[in-house]
């Protein structure tokens, strides 16, 4: 089914909106400048703007751009605010409330007055982008008796293993920088650098809060990768594969058919990976350091932990690719158990552009990617909100002694149903 | 790794109030813990030998700010013993009316207080809002929401306002019904047990060798409570219950929690029977200026028990005002029970303790 | 609780029920340790309120609350300092919770509790040269910590 808006690839999308530019522009060009004119050489300009590897290489970079810009920004943002909003309503109160109504120059202010919207009533969107320029304008502080390259490196480690997740995480089957044949295991692995990261800022710090912090933070995330690499190795002896597609792309066909609502073939609804669901879901939250697993950074043990020493926008970094590793996290499960991107397309329309007619799936796949991305957030926000903290040696507990062998039992199950499945009925 | 020393404090986010609290950790368990307290110091028994013995009330209102109605309670208590003063039927009963909402409005701080420390976040801002409604009912008898001046030698300040009992029973059946709310979120969360059972014990001797009262010392399994044992006021008509951990072994975090808990249901119930019966008449007796002796008082103050000894050598001022706070004497027992947990059971175990550095420091 | 006078070991100075339930005793600082011994193990008094040191121009007094929870009893013991010679026996091998009190006694009016496994001071800065509770500490005077406005200004 091809539902998506973006199609069939970003890279090919981007090239063929590069080409039409630079066809715009090498025309331009041809015209402006004709042969016999004093400004003929203008006319090799115009030849290497069509040149193959140039339009290559803007539509490569402008891809990248594109991904990182809706992950790193549009996607924290937008999940900031979820977040933000959603556990200040379970505390009984309004949440963050600056928007565009709150800038103070025309005509935002001009217009509030207008429409007798004071500044502190609006949606709230703005409250995080705010919160970026309070931590650009911090003073950068390093800590005197620090490692100071160390102290440097570990914000840049972690910020930029997050950002390479997004090189291989689709969020449809064509909005996706490289669509390699492995892109399960390179998500997984990017994922997992971060560790490497916390670990390396909690000594360079010279403190011994952040020392313990990092070293929890190393223990407790070391424990919880093996559950978690051992539930996708259930899904894995489903799926067979692991490219990200394709194994989305098994899970949209029709399991049953509850009157008129069909069931998709989603991963959540076979009985092993039911049990590889919450595995990996115990430990996602585990990996996201959030809330009952926050012992790295405990507000109230260790003030922040690993992160105590950071100030301005290094903290900014470090503090705001949490949230985008609950992105690929919440990603990474609507992937692997509730079938991705797969939704069923209502309409579809068809204007033509240009001589081409260009289908714009309503709603397409993407939409119903970040409907479910955003739903099992929430899920894990309300989760977080709601309990205490776990200790650290009762989190180690439980990631070694009761998640591992619930993992085993997944993958025995998986691979028994998978040999066994036809023979005993169909049972998955 | 080496044993070595961590500072927790004094700025830190744990450590409510201004102290510092040094453990001692082997990888992460603690060997020894040693508290240092002192930051707070405001000379407060040198500032009371100068000023009059009404005028001392204001000061020590300010002694437990959380918690201020029952410290000027109990000094009231112990000037009225020294000059002989009797205080009429309708003080004392609005007087226990005042306590028992000071105490509740201490106990949800405390409440919005443990639950960040261990992570609950969203139990701060549930008990801050139900605490708001006892300190509208306080300022609406007393006039301020904290640090009230309320009581006087010889009764109060003011009498009951007009409607106070209807307000109060909008509030307490709210309340109640909040309640059950922080029973779910706090006692059925598996994690929270998890987090405070058997952690931070302290065994009933020991509480008793150190000076461990009130709340604490009940969750030994002690049935101790200065309202009954002692009574003051008109405590002696009140009926309410001590809350006791009756459960077996107890002295852990828990259990503390649990007493502290309880507490509030107990407040809410003598809150009502003491407006009931208020008997109508004055509320204040006339004081002599002067005074000579020396007398003490012991009140159950929202934290233990807190003693006020006062000396008077027949001038208008205190010879001598000594202040013993219960904080000052459970913080003295706290190396006893952090010993042998983890690093990260420091503030369940302190946060269940209830410090309030304010009448620790002086 | 008349039948607690009777009971007492002789050398006392003065023994007196003050109120129902309360018993207050003068002693001399010799006798401390047997009186609040024999308290503890014979009479039961489990429970030590408080530790008081009150600075009477000529004298000082070491003030001990003790309570007791089966008999409902306290127990007052006032006893008397020389002035020269602050020094008193320490409480803390009977009652752990003497410590602190001891402490802060030391602290703010300079009484040594010889015994005490930690006196130093507790309420005030480590480094403090006075003991400011004692009367003869006048209540605005040269103090140890200044501000730097008042150093500046000249001020009290």
């Amino acid at each position: 089914m091809s539902g998506a808006l973006v199609s069939p690839d970003l890279f090919t999308l981007c090239k063929v909106l590069i080409t039409g530019i630079m066809k715009i522009q090498s025309d331009a060009i041809l015209a402006g400048a004709p042969v016999g004119s004093p400004v003929e050489p203008l006319r090799g300009v115009a030849y290497f703007l069509m040149e193959d590897w140039f339009l290559t290489l803007n539509a490569w970079m402008i891809a990248i751009t594109i991904m990182v810009t809706w992950a790193a920004a549009i996607q924290l943002l937008t999940l900031m605010w979820m977040e933000r909003k959603f556990y200040s309503r379970l505390q009984d109160r309004y949440g963050i409330m600056i928007s565009i109504w709150s800038l103070p120059f025309w005509p935002f202010s001009w217009w509030a007055q207008r429409r007798n919207k004071p500044t502190h009533r609006g949606l709230g969107y703005l409250q995080n982008v705010a919160d970026g320029v309070k931590l650009l304008q911090k003073e950068n502080i390093t800590p005197a008796n620090a490692d100071s390259a160390m102290f440097h490196t570990a914000p840049v480690l972690i910020a930029s293993s997050t950002v390479m997740i997004f090189a291989a995480l689709p969020f449809s089957e064509g909005f996706v920088i490289a669509n390699m044949p492995m892109s399960l295991l390179f998500i997984l692995a990017a994922f997992s650098l971060a560790p490497l990261g916390i670990l390396i800022a909690g000594w360079a710090s010279n403190n011994k809060y952040s020392l313990i912090g990092g070293m929890r933070a190393a223990a407790q995330l070391m424990a919880y990768e093996i559950p978690l690499l051992l539930a996708v190795i259930a899904v894995l002896v489903y799926a067979g594969t692991l490219n990200v597609i394709d194994i989305v792309a098994k899970q949209e066909t029709l399991l049953a058919s509850v009157g008129p609502i069909p069931i998709p073939n989603w991963n959540v609804f076979s009985i092993p990976q039911f049990i590889g669901f919450a595995v990996f879901a115990t430990a996602m939250m585990a990996e996201m350091e959030r809330i009952p697993f926050d012992i790295p950074e405990a507000e109230a043990e260790l003030v922040e932990g690993w992160l105590t020493e950071y100030s301005g926008m290094r903290f900014g970094l470090v503090f705001g690719f949490k949230w985008m590793r609950a992105l690929a996290g919440s990603a990474l499960v609507v992937i692997l158990y509730f079938g991705g991107w797969s939704g069923p397309v209502f309409v579809t329309l068809t204007p033509s552009v240009g001589g081409t007619v260009v289908p714009i799936p309503i709603p397409p796949h993407e939409v119903w990617f970040l409907l479910k991305v955003y739903f099992l957030y929430l899920v894990f926000v309300w989760v977080s909100w709601s309990v205490p903290r776990v200790r650290i040696d009762q989190i180690l507990n439980i990631g070694w002694k009761r998640l591992i062998p619930l993992a085993l039992l997944a993958i025995l199950l998986a691979a028994s149903f998978v040999a066994l499945g036809p023979a005993l009925g169909g049972i998955r | 790794m080496a044993e070595f020393w961590v500072n927790m404090g004094p700025q830190h986010p744990m450590t409510h109030g201004l102290w510092n609290m040094r453990v001692k950790i082997d990888g992460e368990t603690i060997t020894d813990a040693e508290p240092e307290i002192g930051y707070l110091h405001r000379g407060y028994e040198k500032i009371m030998e100068v000023r009059e013995f009404q005028k001392n009330v204001v000061l020590t209102d300010r002694l437990c700010y959380v918690s201020s109605i029952t410290w000027s309670h109990a000094y009231c208590l112990a000037c009225e013993k020294i000059m002989d003063v009797e205080v009429p039927p309708r003080g004392q009963w609005i007087r226990v009316i005042a306590l028992e909402l000071q105490r509740v409005a201490s106990h949800l701080m405390w409440l919005a207080a443990y639950g960040p420390d261990l992570g609950l976040l969203t139990g701060l801002l549930w008990a801050l809002r139900e605490r708001e409604l006892f300190l509208d009912l306080l300022q609406l008898l007393t006039g301020a929401r904290m640090n009230q001046n309320f009581p006087r030698i010889g009764g109060v300040r003011n009498d009951l306002p007009p409607d106070f009992d209807k307000y109060c029973f909008k509030v307490i059946k709210h309340f109640r019904e909040k309640m059950s709310e922080y029973e779910r979120l706090f006692q059925d969360s598996k994690i929270f047990l998890m987090r405070t059972q058997g952690v931070g014990k302290i065994s009933l001797a020991d509480a008793i060798d150190w000076g461990v009262t009130g709340p604490n010392l009940r969750a030994c399994g002690m049935d101790v409570d200065l309202r009954r044992l002692e009574p003051y006021e008109a405590y002696p008509e009140v009926e309410f219950e001590p809350q006791v951990w009756r459960g077996g072994d107890g002295g852990d975090s828990y259990a503390r929690f649990m007493c502290r808990f309880n507490e509030l249901r107990e407040s809410c119930s003598i809150i009502e029977q003491a407006v009931k019966k208020a008997p109508s008449g004055a509320y204040r007796a006339k004081a002599p200026r002067r005074a000579e002796g020396e007398g003490f008082a012991r009140t159950e103050d929202s934290r233990g028990e807190a003693l006020f000894y006062v000396i008077g050598d027949g001038d208008d001022r205190p010879y001598r005002v000594k202040i013993r706070s219960p904080v000052f004497c459970t913080m003295a027992a706290t190396p006893i029970m952090l010993r042998g947990n983890k690093m990260a059971d420091v503030v369940s175990i302190l946060g269940s303790v209830d410090v309030c550095v304010g009448e620790m420091d002086k | 609780m008349r039948r607690l006078r009777e009971r007492f070991p002789s050398a006392f100075t003065e023994l007196r029920v003050v109120r129902p339930s309360v018993v207050k005793a003068v002693i001399d600082r010799k006798d401390l340790v047997e009186v609040c011994t024999h308290l503890k193990k014979e009479l039961g008094f489990e429970h030590l309120s408080c530790v008081t040191a009150v600075d009477w121009k000529d004298h000082f007094e070491s003030v001990y609350h003790l309570y007791s929870y089966k008999l409902g009893t306290t127990a007052q013991i006032n006893a008397v300092i020389p002035y020269d010679d602050p020094k008193i026996a320490s409480l803390v091998p009977l009652w752990n919770a003497a410590r602190y009190h001891e402490r802060e006694a030391w602290d703010l009016m300079g009484v040594t509790y010889e015994g005490n496994p930690k006196l130093e001071r507790i309420l005030l800065p480590k480094d403090f040269r006075y003991h400011p509770l004692r009367k003869d500490f006048p209540q605005e005077t040269e103090r140890q910590y200044i501000t730097r406005r008042k150093l500046k200004t000249g001020g009290r």
